[in-house]
C-alpha cells in the first residue's frame, strides 16, 4: 500500500515548519481540548480506545487502556509525565516534534491528563536536547497567558501545571521507572514492578507517562475522530508511525508514514533507496535494541502483528540502512559498546553479559575469537534475554541474538583460523 | 488474606497469597538459591540468581520479587532455568579472583557454595579490569573491592538499616563500584567501624582485619603472660561456629577452649559490665543531684560512640564519661590484677573475644592507657575465635566444663544481659533503684526495655520520683534520639544507645546468617542466662565490692575516675 | 565553586525543594569548568539533607554530570552506528589532531574537553557532533577544524577585550 509523499496525516512532517500558537489554532489546533473539556471524560477515552491508539515510545501499550488505570485509582494526587528522553540511536521523531509541533505536544499533554485526573505533568526532556528545552519553555509560557495551561484552562475549571524536568545523560531513564528513580533524585535505575507507575508512580502517586509521539496523536484523533484515524493504517495496527530514516540511502530524514506500508516501500519512496551503484546488505529497525535483518526480510509491512510474527521490534521506529561496504559486526560492536555504557549496573546478566560479550566481539574484530567463544557469546545472549532485571538487558540479548540468528556466518568467519591448523600438528 | 493454587514443579499447592514464588517454593521443601536476597532487608533482585520459569512469560521470573497468583505454574529446575543460571554464575565468577582456598570466606562464602551446590565446572570468561587496591586504612575492617559482587547488601545495610551512608554504588555500567565516594578509604569518610556490612556481605568484599596471629604470637611468648576477656555476647554465640543453633548457652565449653589455647588467666568482662554499673549509676546520680548534663547516654557502644563523634559532637556532653567494660578490664588488668596477681604490666597481654569489629578501634584510641599500658592488647572478634579454635584443633563441642578465674572472673546476670539490647539500662535500672530507694527490687526484669522494637521508652518509678529512660538500637534510631534531644524533644533522663540493631549480639563480629530471628534468640539465651545466675544485680557482686575496698576506695573517686573514665573526640565528617 | 556559591545558586534559583538531579544539573550550568567539586557535593549534601555519598553517587551515575574539571567549551562526538557510518572516525580525528588531546581530556589552555557522547537525534545530518549547546551535523573533518578554531578566536577575544 503506498501513501502520499506529503501528506499531512496526524503530523505536519513534510513541511518542516514551526507551527507557532496562531498558525496551530488556525488549523484547528486545540479544538480537540475544547470538545474534551465539554463532553464527558468517559466519552473521550472511548474515542481514544476506538481509535487503537498504541503507545509509540517502544513498549506499543494501548494509551486509553494507561489513561483508565490512572483513573482507577482512589488517589486523587496524580502526574502526568511525557517522557522526552529520545535516547534510541537513530531516532529523531521526537526532536522533531518538541521543536516543530510543539503546541500539538502540548495539547496533548493537557487532554491526557484532565482524562486521567492529574493536574500536575512534567516533560522530562533529555539534557542533550537543549534547544528542545528552551523551545518547550517558551511554548509553555506562551499556553499559559493564552489560558490553555495553569489554572482554569479554557475556564473550565480544570487545571495543569507543567514542568520541564531535564534528563542527565542516561539512556536507560527513557524507561519509565529508571525516569521516575531520576525524578525523584536518584539514580536512573529501573525499579520492581509491580507496582506499575499507573498506580504507584512518581512520588508513590499515581502517574501516567507516554510518549511525545503518543501524546501529539491525541489532538488529531479527537479532533477528527476515531474512523479517521483507523482509515489510516491497518486493521491490525491502527494510525501513522514517525520514521527515522538514516545510513546509506539517498534521503534522510523523519518521515511519516501509515501502518501497513512495508519497510522496502519506506527505504525506496521514501528514502530513495540505496546509494548509486550500492545494494543493501542489512537494515537496522528500532534502533540499538532494535533487530538487524536482511533485505529478505524488507517486504514484512509495518503493524505490530506482522513485525512480531517476523521478530521485528519496530521499537522507536528507526530504521538504519547498511549498504554493501559495511561490516555486520561492525555494527553490532557498536550496538553492544552502547549498551554498555548505558546499562544501569544493577543486575548481573546485563553488566557481566555485556562485559563479556563486548570483550568477545573484539576478539572476533581482532581476528583471536574461536567458535567455541561464539557459543559462549549465546549463551551470554540467552541470559540476558532471559534473566535480565529490565528492558535494557533484555534488549541488549535481542538484537545481539538476532544478529547471531541471520549473520552467524559473519562470527565464524572471523574467527581465529588457528583451530584447523592445530589439529593438523596433532595428527602429524 | 487467604490463600491461592499455584503448580510448582508439576505438584499443586495450596499456599498464603501475599508471598513470593522464592517463599512459597521454601515452605514446601525447594530451596531456590539467591545472593542478593537478605530475609531484614528489601528485595533488590539484583543478582538474577533466583530466576525460574513461570508458564506465560517469555522471560524468567525472578522468585524473590514476584509474588504467587491463583493458577501459577512455577518450575524452578527446568533445563532453561539450570543453564540459565548456571551461565549468570559463570558470568560472576569470571570477574572474580579465584583465591577461594585462601580466601578469608573460604569456609562460609555464599558465592562458593551456590556454585558448587550447582555443579560449576568450568569457569570461563575475560578479565576485563585491572586490579583494585585493598582499603586496609582501619584497625576493625577491610575492603577488596576485586570480590564484590554488586549485590547490594552492604549500601543497604549503611544506608537505610544503619542510616550513617558512607558505603553506595557510584558510576554505572562495569564502572560499578560499591564504596566510599571518591574513592575514598574508609578512615576518610565518617565509617563507624560497625561491620553490619560485613555480617551483610555474601563473599570475601569486606571483613574483620584478623588479629589472630598476633594472639598466637603472644601466647608463643614465654615472657609474655597472656589474659583473655570475654564478652557477654560471645558465651550464647560461639556455639554457632561450630555447628550448634543460635542461642545455645556455652559458657562452661568456652571457658575450657580458651584455656586449650594456652591463655594464661580466662576472665569475663562480665565482672567489668558489673563495674561499669557502678560508676555510670553513680555518674547518672551524680549529674541528677548537681544538675549535670541530661539526659545522660551510655557509653559501652564504641561504634555509637564514633557516630556520635562524628555526626553530633555538639551531643557528647550527654555522654557518659565511663569507658566501655572491655577498656575498663584493660585498665584494671594492668593494675588491679597486676598486683594481686604478681605480674609486671608491660608483661601482660590482654585479648578480648567481642561480637563487636569496632572493638578493635576502641582498643587502640591513643587515650585507651591509663594503666600506662595500651590496656587491651588485641581484641578477636567472634569469627576470629571460631577460626582460630579450628586453628588450634580444639573439639569445642566436646569439651568439659570450666571456670572463670578470679579475681576478674566473677558477675551477676545483670551484666550477662549487656549484649541484648535493653540490657545495660535493665542492668542499671536495678541498682539505680535500690540505692536511690534503699528497697529490694521485687521484679527484676524490667519487660519495656527488652525486645526488638527501634526505640524503647519506659517510666520507672524511683521511690516517688518517676524518671523516664529510652532504649535505642541500631544507628538509624540512634539518629532519631540525637534528632530530638537537638530538638528539645527528648523527655528522658537516661538512654541507652547500642549501635547494632538487637544489640550488641548482633554486633559485626558475630557469625555469618546473623538475621533478626537469629539476634532475638541470642538475646533470649542472654535473659535465660541471666535467670538462672545466683546473683542478678551488679552492686550485689561479691568482687565488685572486694576490687573498690581493696582498690578503687570509691565510684567516681580518683582512681575510678583515672582508669575508668575517659574523654571523646570531636571528629566531624 | 565554593560553598557559598552553591548555596546562593541554589536559592537564587528557587531550587531549595527542587530534586538532587536539577540541583545537580544547575550547580554544574553555573559552573565555568561545567562541573561538580568536591566542596559543592558537601554543601548540596547539606541543603538536601542527604549523606555526602549519596548526592556522589548520583552525580557520579549521569554521563552529562562531570566530578571533574573541564574545559570553557565541551565537544562531543556522537560515537553511534549512524554517525559512525558517516564518517565519524575521520572528524574525531581531525579534531583530536587540532586540539592535541584524545577522548576524555582537556586542553593544556583548559579550553576545549573532548568527549564521546550517545546518539544526538541527528542522524538526519550525521556525522554530527555537539559543542556545549549547539548540535553541529553534515561535518567534514575541515568544517569541524574550522568550527573549533573559530571557537578558540572568539573565547581569546573575550578574555583579552
Amino acid at each position: 500500500m503506498s501513501a502520499p509523499l506529503n501528506g499531512n496525516l496526524v503530523f505536519n512532517v513534510a513541511g518542516k515548519e514551526y507551527v507557532g500558537l496562531d498558525l496551530y489554532r488556525s488549523r484547528g489546533g486545540y479544538s480537540a481540548l475544547q470538545r474534551v473539556l465539554q463532553q464527558s471524560p468517559e466519552a473521550s477515552i472511548e474515542e481514544l480506545k476506538q481509535s487503537g491508539l498504541r503507545g509509540r515510545g517502544g513498549a506499543a501499550f494501548p494509551t486509553a487502556k494507561k489513561i483508565e488505570m490512572v483513573r482507577e485509582n482512589a488517589e486523587t494526587d496524580r502526574y502526568v509525565i511525557c517522557n522526552a528522553d529520545e535516547g534510541e540511536p537513530g531516532t529523531f521523531k521526537d526532536r522533531y516534534i518538541i521543536t516543530h509541533l510543539t503546541f500539538q505536544l502540548l495539547e496533548g499533554i493537557t487532554i491526557s491528563a484532565y482524562l486521567a485526573g492529574a493536574s500536575k505533568g512534567i516533560l522530562y526532556v533529555r539534557h542533550e536536547y537543549w534547544e528542545p528545552q528552551n523551545v518547550l519553555r517558551a511554548a509553555i509560557q506562551e499556553a499559559t497567558e493564552a489560558g490553555l495551561l495553569g489554572d482554569n484552562i479554557l475556564g473550565s475549571g480544570f487545571s495543569l501545571h507543567l514542568e520541564i524536568f531535564s534528563g542527565a545523560g542516561s539512556y536507560l531513564c527513557g524507561e519509565e521507572t529508571a525516569l521516575l528513580s531520576s525524578i525523584e533524585g536518584r539514580k536512573g535505575r529501573p525499579r520492581l514492578k509491580p507496582p506499575y507507575p499507573t498506580q504507584q508512580g512518581l512520588w508513590d502517586k499515581p502517574t501516567l507517562i507516554n510518549n511525545v509521539e503518543t501524546l501529539s496523536n491525541i489532538p488529531m484523533i479527537l479532533k477528527n475522530g476515531a474512523e479517521w484515524y483507523r482509515s489510516l493504517g491497518t486493521s491490525d495496527s491502527h494510525g501513522t508511525k514517525l520514521i527515522s530514516l538514516s545510513g546509506d540511502i539517498q534521503k534522510r530524514g523523519l518521515v511519516e508514514v501509515p501502518f501497513g506500508i512495508t519497510f522496502r516501500e519506506i527505504i525506496e519512496t521514501y528514502g530513495g533507496g540505496a546509494k548509486p551503484g550500492r545494494s543493501i546488505k542489512a537494515v537496522n529497525i528500532g534502533g540499538a535494541s532494535g533487530v538487524l535483518v536482511p533485505p529478505e526480510m524488507l517486504d514484512t509491512p509495518l503493524e505490530y502483528g506482522a513485525c512480531a510474527k517476523a521478530g521485528i521490534t519496530i521499537g522507536s521506529g528507526a530504521v538504519f540502512v547498511l549498504d554493501d561496504t559495511r561490516s555486520i559486526l561492525d555494527n553490532v560492536h557498536n550496538r553492544t559498546r552502547f549498551f554498555l555504557h548505558e546499562s544501569c549496573g544493577k543486575c548481573t546478566p546485563c553488566r557481566e553479559g555485556l562485559r563479556q560479550t563486548h570483550a568477545i566481539i573484539h576478539k572476533l574484530m581482532d581476528g583471536s575469537a574461536t567458535p567455541q567463544d561464539v557459543d559462549r557469546l549465546e549463551r551470554y545472549t540467552d541470559a540476558m534475554q532471559h534473566a535480565s532485571f529490565c528492558g535494557l538487558g533484555t534488549a541488549a540479548g535481542n538484537s545481539l541474538s538476532s544478529s547471531l540468528h541471520y549473520y552467524r556466518d559473519e562470527y565464524l568467519d572471523h574467527c581465529a583460523k588457528e583451530d584447523a591448523s592445530s589439529d593438523r600438528e596433532e595428527i602429524a | 488474606m487467604g490463600n491461592v493454587n499455584i503448580t510448582l514443579n508439576g505438584k499443586t499447592l495450596s499456599v498464603p497469597s501475599d508471598i513470593s514464588i522464592m517463599e512459597a517454593a521454601k515452605q514446601n521443601g525447594i530451596l531456590i538459591p539467591s545472593l542478593c536476597n537478605h530475609p531484614d532487608q528489601k528485595v533488590k533482585a539484583n543478582c538474577r540468581v533466583c530466576v525460574v520459569e513461570v508458564e506465560g512469560s517469555k522471560n524468567l521470573v525472578a522468585s524473590c520479587s514476584t509474588k504467587v497468583a491463583e493458577g501459577m505454574n512455577v518450575t524452578t529446575n527446568s533445563p532453561k532455568v539450570r543453564d540459565t543460571v548456571r551461565t549468570i554464575v559463570e558470568l560472576i565468577l569470571a570477574d572474580h579472583p579465584q583465591d577461594c582456598l585462601t580466601c578469608i570466606r573460604s569456609g562460609n562464602c555464599e558465592l562458593r557454595q551456590l556454585a558448587a551446590r550447582l555443579g560449576m565446572k568450568d569457569v570461563q570468561g575475560e578479565k576485563t579490569q585491572n586490579l583494585l587496591p585493598l582499603d586496609l586504612s582501619t584497625t576493625a575492617l577491610v575492603r577488596d573491592p576485586n570480590k564484590c559482587i554488586k549485590c547490594g547488601r552492604c549500601a543497604e545495610v549503611c544506608h537505610h538499616i544503619q542510616e550513617v551512608g558512607i558505603l553506595y554504588s557510584h558510576n554505572r555500567s562495569t564502572d560499578i563500584g560499591v564504596s566510599p565516594e571518591y574513592g575514598k578509604k574508609l578512615s576518610d569518610v565518617g565509617c563507624v567501624l560497625c561491620g553490619q556490612c560485613v555480617l551483610a556481605c555474601p563473599v570475601g568484599a569486606i571483613y574483620e582485619k584478623d588479629d589472630i596471629d598476633k594472639v598466637w604470637d603472644a601466647l608463643n611468648d614465654p615472657k609474655k603472660h597472656v589474659v583473655v576477656q570475654v564478652a557477654p555476647s560471645v558465651r550464647v554465640s560461639i556455639a554457632e561456629e561450630f555447628g550448634q543453633e543460635p542461642g545455645t548457652i556455652s559458657i562452661e565449653k568456652l571457658v575450657s577452649s580458651l584455656r586449650l589455647l594456652g591463655f594464661d588467666k580466662v576472665f569475663d568482662t562480665d565482672f567489668t559490665a558489673d563495674l561499669t554499673i557502678i560508676e555510670e549509676g553513680n555518674e547518672l546520680l551524680h549529674r541528677l543531684k548537681t544538675g549535670g548534663v541530661l539526659p545522660m547516654m551510655t557509653s559501652c557502644s564504641p561504634g555509637w560512640i564514633k557516630y556520635i563523634e562524628h555526626y553530633y559532637p555538639e551531643l557528647l556532653p550527654h555522654v557518659s564519661s565511663c569507658k566501655s567494660p572491655q577498656q575498663m578490664f584493660g585498665a584494671v588488668a594492668k593494675t588491679y590484677y597486676a598486683q594481686a596477681g604478681g605480674v609486671a604490666p608491660e608483661d601482660m597481654f590482654v585479648v578480648s573475644i567481642m561480637p563487636c569489629t569496632a572493638k578493635k578501634f576502641e582498643a587502640n584510641r591513643p587515650e585507651m592507657c591509663d594503666s600506662g599500658y595500651q590496656d587491651v592488647d588485641a581484641v578477636l572478634t567472634t569469627r576470629e575465635l571460631g577460626r582460630m579454635l579450628k586453628q588450634g584443633g580444639v573439639d569445642f563441642n566436646n569439651l568439659p566444663d570450666g571456670q572463670f578465674d578470679d579475681p576478674l572472673g566473677k558477675s551477676t546476670g545483670a551484666a550477662a544481659i549487656f549484649g541484648a539490647t535493653g540490657g545495660v539500662m535493665e542492668a542499671a535500672l536495678r541498682t539505680v533503684y535500690e540505692v536511690v530507694t534503699g528497697e529490694t527490687l521485687q521484679k527484676l526484669e524490667f519487660e519495656d526495655v527488652r525486645g526488638m522494637e527501634g526505640v524503647k521508652e519506659s517510666t520507672v518509678d524511683l521511690g516517688g520520683t518517676k524518671v523516664n529512660v529510652a532504649v535505642a538500637h541500631g544507628l538509624a534510631h540512634a539518629k532519631k534520639i540525637c534528632e530530638s534531644i537537638k530538638n528539645g524533644e527528648a523527655d528522658y533522663t537516661f538512654i541507652e544507645v547500642m549501635c547494632c540493631p538487637g544489640g550488641c549480639i548482633g554486633g559485626g563480629g558475630q557469625s555469618y546468617g546473623t538475621t533478626n530471628e537469629i539476634r532475638q534468640k541470642r538475646i533470649n539465651a542472654l535473659y535465660e542466662v541471666d535467670a538462672n545466675m545466683p546473683i542478678r544485680k551488679s552492686h550485689e557482686n561479691p568482687a565488685i565490692t572486694q576490687i573498690y575496698a581493696e582498690f578503687l576506695k570509691e565510684p567516681l573517686g580518683e582512681k575510678s575516675h583515672h582508669l575508668l573514665h575517659t574523654k571523646y573526640t570531636n571528629r566531624g565528617i | 565553586m565554593s560553598t557559598a556559591e552553591v548555596y546562593e545558586i541554589v536559592h537564587r534559583l528557587g531550587l531549595e525543594k527542587a530534586p538532587l538531579l536539577q540541583v545537580l544539573l544547575a550547580v554544574q550550568e553555573a559552573s565555568p569548568h561545567k562541573y561538580i567539586s568536591e566542596e559543592a557535593v558537601n554543601e548540596i549534601a547539606r541543603l538536601q539533607k542527604v549523606s555526602r555519598c549519596r548526592v556522589y553517587s548520583t552525580a557520579s551515575f549521569y554521563s552529562e554530570i562531570s566530578l571533574k574539571p573541564r574545559g570553557f567549551h565541551l565537544i562531543r562526538v556522537c560515537s553511534n552506528a549512524p554517525c559512525e557510518n558517516a564518517g565519524r572516525g575521520e572528524i574525531q580525528k581531525a579534531v583530536q589532531e587540532e586540539l592535541g588531546i584524545s577522548i576524555g581530556e582537556t586542553t593544556q589552555d583548559g579550553i576545549f574537553s573532548l568527549e564521546s557522547v550517545n546518539c544526538l537525534g541527528a542522524c538526519y545530518k550525521s556525522p554530527a557532533i555537539k559543542i556545549d549547546h549547539e548540535v553541529y551535523g553534515d561535518l567534514t573533518p575541515e568544517g569541524a577544524v574550522a568550527i573549533i578554531r573559530r571557537m578558540r578566536e572568539v573565547f581569546k577575544n573575550e578574555r583579552t577585550a
